[in-house]
Formats: structure tokens, C-alpha cells, sequence
């Protein structure tokens, strides 16, 4: 019935132009601010530039930028490490903590389900540079709580043998992938819950109930029955994941102070696209960088599709 | 009409506590001292945070450290605007920006979903597509040619290189297409157009009026995004004076003995606001967040 009613209706000749007047503050500011400097950073990967010479600075180096991000820039290689390797360590608890518990949120909680779930939420929408400056106390070696709270952990019969013997130098190269992991995972665990949650919700209850009636049990149930449906959430989150986890830049940098810690242990490819193109000036090897590191988040999405992503 | 999904995606719309059995219920209450061990344990930065502000730095550094609030709030905070004095600057910055963010993309967020949700052009769905499809670029991407757009524009170290390229982001079109869709009747702007209302007045007039809520949420969401912004002011400010406050704090790191007090009690300062806004608005944030993942 709508259908028919805005169909026949034909606008005067203002009216024609309106909706492309209201979309159009996105499409300018899009084509001005994202378009733009998408489309030059790419014309600046080959080349090499000079910004103080403006735009005469720049002279065509072909794939050079390229060639060299990926055979001579050791600390490049070091820093993509890094960056899987958190992206890994703090990525793969996330999504295996965040199921369980949406489930468990969901089914296991009465009035009390909102306060809680706004607990795991809240360092998701926290500043990451305040709350990574009270983590970089929290971490300290020799007054950090972390430590501390290992300290009186270890007084513990069997759980105190999971400790490490001594306080922890988080600044140390062995060490720091872990801080800067945990709390990323620290951050998005909730967000993740709470994708999880909003796809559990969409389940029918009758479904589950039909299931109970024919006597499958709560781990029956979820195995089965919600863990398949949940699948295109799972999709979803991951490829978030994806994206966030290989991008990641505001963690690491402040915990490691913006120098990317001792043997730069820290340092994620961001933070090195970064210190390239604003620390060292190179900006065409700097967007070279940036598109390496877009084909690896895209890489990785497709990845995820073939994997997780079904029909859709 | 296929397009139009009311608010299934609201938490709480099934009733989802289970029939627990006697033999279940010791399992369940495990689950929960689980479950709320862990909430306690993503809450103790918070609560640290808050702690240290209240403390020197010999306190701080003392082991075990502080558990409870202390009486050095006051020091803290004039060591906090002698090491940073321009902290009060920052923080206006960050309202400033945040605030004008936010009002400029509840105008454009709303006028562009009031075109995709109720109106017929040529073109419209590839638009739509092409408006989603910037929300999957991810963000780092920019860092390098936003930085020297701006300084092109000579916009480095002007608060509008923050503001204008995030006047009209995509997901509050997303959300104001999806809200206008399922909640503003069709017959009431088929009457308006019948009375020969202008496109835009059916807008201001009919259909603002009515999108309270989602105003609301997109709201709460643009000015946390702003309010929380690093990257952007990391490249484009310049001058401590013009810095937002995460930038601003962030100067607090750097060599000789760090002051924890005054730094705790900075970012005390900058998280505050939103913990206020969160625990008025959890729900509501937590749906309009997650309501475009519900969708795909």
C-alpha cells in the first residue's frame, strides 16, 4: 500500500532535487575527506617525496616503496609480528570468552542482566589513552598491582604454581606483547558479548523449547542449536576483530610510551606506518606501508569468509 | 517491504530466563560468582584510577599500593595544571569538538536517512551501498593523507579538521534510515506532501519531531567516538594550547619519574563525563552500537 501511495505522486520540480540536496553532505565531505587523501595516498606510494619541495617534490619511483617495505625494512617485518601476534593472543580469547558468556548473560541473569552486561561493556567506550595511562601503572614492576596481586596469588597452593616467581618487568621485551594483549582483550571482550548478545536475542525461544521438550540438554542445546545460528554473528565479529586487531595503534602506543618499547617489542605496523611518514618524513613509504598492511586486513577478511562466512 | 526490520534487535524483547531445575541451580549460581568476578575484574582499572587520583605519588609507588580513596586529590590536581597548563583549554577543546561533531551529524545523518527511508530516486540503493561500504575502510588508511590534506587546507591545528570530515558519518545515516523506516508513518508525510509542504519542511516539521530517540542515541554515540578521538588530533594539532585531552594527557608520558597522582587524576577527569552519560544511557547505547550488526 505504500508502495502505490509514493508512486503516484510525482514530485514538483524542487522536490526531484531533494533527496540528492540531503544525501549530498555525506557524498562532499566523503569525496573531500576520504576520497581525496585515499586516492593520493595511493599516487604517493610510488613515489618518493619531499613535502617541504610540495608537490614538484615528488619524483615516480615505481614500486621501490614497495620493494623496499618488504625486503630491507627489518623493523617492518618486526612490526607485522607484532601485530599478528596480538592480534592472535588478544583476539582469539575474545571471541571464545565473549560466546559463553553472552549465552550465559542471556540466560543466566534476571533484572540484574543489564547492569552486569554494562560492566564488561564500559572499556569499550572509555578513552583508550586514559585508561591506557592507569594500565601503564597498573603494570609497573615494581609497585604495579598486576605484580601485586601475582605476589599473593603465588601464597596460593596449585593456583600460585600458574605464577611466575617474581615480579614481572612488563617492559621488557619478553613480556610486553602480553600487556598490550591483555588489555585489548580487556577492551573488546564486552563489545564482543554484546554483538553475541544482540544475535542470541534474535533466536526464537520456541525453538529452544521445543528442543528441551524433546530432551536436550542446556550443552545440547547450545552446541546445536545456538552456536549454528550464531554463525553469521560469529562472522561478523571476527572480521571486526580483524580489521581492529591488525590496525591497532592506540594500545601499544601509549603503553609503550610512542617509542613502541625496549626492541620496539611493542611496536604493531601501525605505530611504524606512523613513525615513518610523521617521525622519519617518508611519506611515500609510509603509504606504501598503509596499502601492504590494507591487503593483509583484506587478505585476512576473505579468509574469514571462506571460514566462517556462509551463503550471505 | 522487505527493508523495514523493527526493533527485534532490542535486548530484553524475549523472555529468556530459563525453567531451572533443582540440579541445575548449583551450576547456575556458580556460573553467576563467575560471571560477576569477572565484572568486578573489568571494572578494577576504573576503580584504581579514581583511588590513585586521591593519593601522592609515595603512595602510589608504595607496595601493596592504595586500595581506598586518600586525601591528596587537591595536590594532584595543581600538580596536574603545573605540568599541563593548559588542561583546562583541552578539556574545552574536547567539548567543543565533540559537541560541535555530534550536533552536525544528528542534522546531516537525519536529512540523509529521511531520503533513503522515504523517498525515490534514481540510484538510491547504490547510494545506500556506497555510504555502507566506507564503514568497512578501515581507519589507520587515512592517517597519512588526512594529515597532509589538512595541512594543504592549512586546517593543522584548527579544531574544524576535526570537526568538518566527521560532520556525516555512515552508520548514523544507517541508524536514521533504519529508525525512520519503522517508526514514522507513511500517511503522515503523504499528508503533509498533500498540503504542498516543501521536501524540507516535511523533514523539519513531520519527521525530526518524531526521532527522539534515535536522535539520541546517535548522539550519545558520535560525541563518545569525538570525545575519545586520538588519531585524528595526533596528526592534525599541533600546539599544546589546541590539543583535545586525550593528546593532552598523553604529554603527561614522557621522561624523568611519571606523576602517577596528577596523571590518574586527569584521565579521571576525561572519563568521568562518560561514565555519567553510560550509566543513564547503557541500554540505549549498547542497541544503536550493535544495531548494524544485526542487520548485516
Amino acid at each position: 500500500m505504500t508502495a502505490a501511495n509514493t508512486s503516484r505522486r510525482k514530485p514538483l520540480i524542487p522536490a526531484r532535487w531533494a533527496p540528492y540536496v540531503f544525501i549530498s553532505p555525506f557524498f562532499i565531505l566523503f569525496g573531500a575527506f576520504g576520497l581525496f587523501p585515499l586516492l593520493f595516498s595511493i599516487v604517493l606510494s610510488f613515489h618518493q617525496w619531499d613535502p617541504v619541495a610540495g608537490v614538484a617534490g615528488m619524483h615516480w619511483v615505481g614500486l621501490d616503496n614497495f620493494v623496499y617495505a618488504l625486503t630491507r625494512d627489518d623493523w617492518l617485518r618486526k612490526a607485522m609480528f607484532n601485530t599478528l601476534w596480538i592480534a592472535l593472543v588478544s583476539g582469539i580469547p575474545q571471541h571464545l570468552v565473549a560466546l559463553p558468556l553472552a549465552w550465559f548473560l542471556h540466560r543466566g541473569f534476571g533484572r540484574a542482566r543489564n547492569a552486569v552486561t554494562g560492566a564488561y561493556f564500559l572499556p569499550f567506550i572509555t578513552s583508550t589513552v586514559a585508561i591506557s595511562l592507569v594500565f601503564s601503572s597498573l603494570f609497573s614492576k615494581d609497585f604495579g598491582l598486576v605484580n601485586a596481586a601475582f605476589a599473593s596469588l603465588r601464597e596460593v597452593p596449585v593456583l600460585g604454581w600458574l605464577v611466575p616467581g617474581q615480579s614481572i618487568d612488563w617492559s621488557q621485551p619478553g613480556y610486553t606483547k602480553w600487556m598490550i594483549s591483555a588489555v585489548v582483550f580487556w577492551r573488546y571482550v564486552g563489545w564482543n558479548t554484546v554483538l553475541y548478545m544482540s544475535a542470541i536475542q534474535t533466536i526464537p525461544v520456541d525453538l529452544l523449547e521445543a528442543a528441551q521438550i524433546d530432551g536436550a540438554s542446556a550443552r545440547q542445546r547450545f552446541l546445536h542449536i545456538v552456536l549454528p545460528l550464531l554463525k553469521p554473528m560469529m562472522f561478523f565479529a571476527v572480521t571486526l576483530s580483524i580489521i581492529g586487531n591488525l590496525q591497532l595503534f592506540e594500545e601499544p602506543f601509549i603503553l609503550t610510551g610512542g617509542t613502541g618499547g625496549i626492541d620496539q617489542a611493542g611496536k604493531t605496523a601501525a605505530m611504524h606506518m606512523y613513525a615513518v611518514a610523521f617521525m622519519d618524513g617518508d611519506f611515500g613509504t609510509a603509504s606504501a606501508i598503509a596499502w601492504l598492511l590494507f591487503m593483509l586486513i583484506a587478505g585476512s577478511t576473505w579468509i574469514n569468509k571462506r571460514l566462517l562466512g556462509g551463503r550471505r | 517491504m522487505s527493508a523495514a526490520m523493527p526493533a527485534a534487535a532490542m535486548p530484553g524483547a524475549l523472555p529468556a530466563r530459563p525453567r531451572v531445575t533443582r540440579e541445575r541451580r548449583g551450576a547456575l549460581y556458580l556460573g553467576r560468582a563467575v560471571v560477576l568476578a569477572g565484572a568486578l575484574v573489568m571494572l578494577v582499572p576504573f576503580w584504581f584510577m579514581f583511588v590513585f587520583a586521591t593519593h601522592s605519588n609515595s603512595e602510589i609507588l608504595s607496595m601493596p599500593p592504595p586500595m581506598w580513596f586518600g586525601g591528596s586529590l587537591g595536590d594532584n590536581l595543581r600538580d596536574l595544571l603545573e605540568r599541563l597548563p593548559t588542561f583546562w583549554w583541552n578539556l574545552g577543546w574536547s567539548f567543543y569538538v565533540a559537541i560541535a561533531t555530534t550536533a552536525l551529524n544528528l542534522f546531516f545523518c537525519a536529512l540523509a536517512g529521511h531520503a533513503f527511508a522515504l523517498l525515490d530516486f534514481a540510484g538510491k540503493e547504490r547510494f545506500y551501498a556506497a555510504v555502507m561500504t566506507t564503514m568497512l575502510l578501515p581507519g589507520f588508511i587515512f592517517m597519512v593523507p588526512t594529515a597532509l590534506t589538512m595541512s594543504w587546507l592549512g586546517w593543522t591545528n584548527e579544531h574544524r579538521s576535526l570537526i568538518v570530515p566527521g560532520a556525516c558519518g555512515a552508520l548514523g545515516i544507517f541508524l536514521m534510515r533504519q529508525y525512520i523506516e519503522s517508526a514514522i508513518p507513511r500517511d503522515l508525510v503523504e499528508a503533509a506532501r498533500l498540503d504542498g509542504c516543501s521536501e524540507f519542511m516535511i523533514w523539519w516539521r513531520v519527521v525530526l519531531p518524531l526521532l527522539g530517540p534515535a536522535l539520541g542515541t546517535l548522539a550519545l554515540i558520535t560525541f563518545i567516538g569525538s570525545w575519545n578521538n586520538f588519531i585524528g588530533p595526533l596528526v592534525v594539532l599541533r600546539d599544546m594550547d589546541r590539543y583535545t585531552l586525550p593528546l593532552a594527557l598523553r604529554s603527561l608520558q614522557g621522561s624523568g619519574q611519571t606523576p602517577w597522582g596528577a596523571m590518574c587524576a586527569g584521565a579521571a577527569i576525561a572519563v568521568l563525563p562518560l561514565l555519567v552519560l553510560f550509566a543513564f544511557t547503557s541500554r540505549r547505547l549498547i542497541s544503536g552500537l550493535t544495531a548494524g550488526a544485526v542487520k548485516h
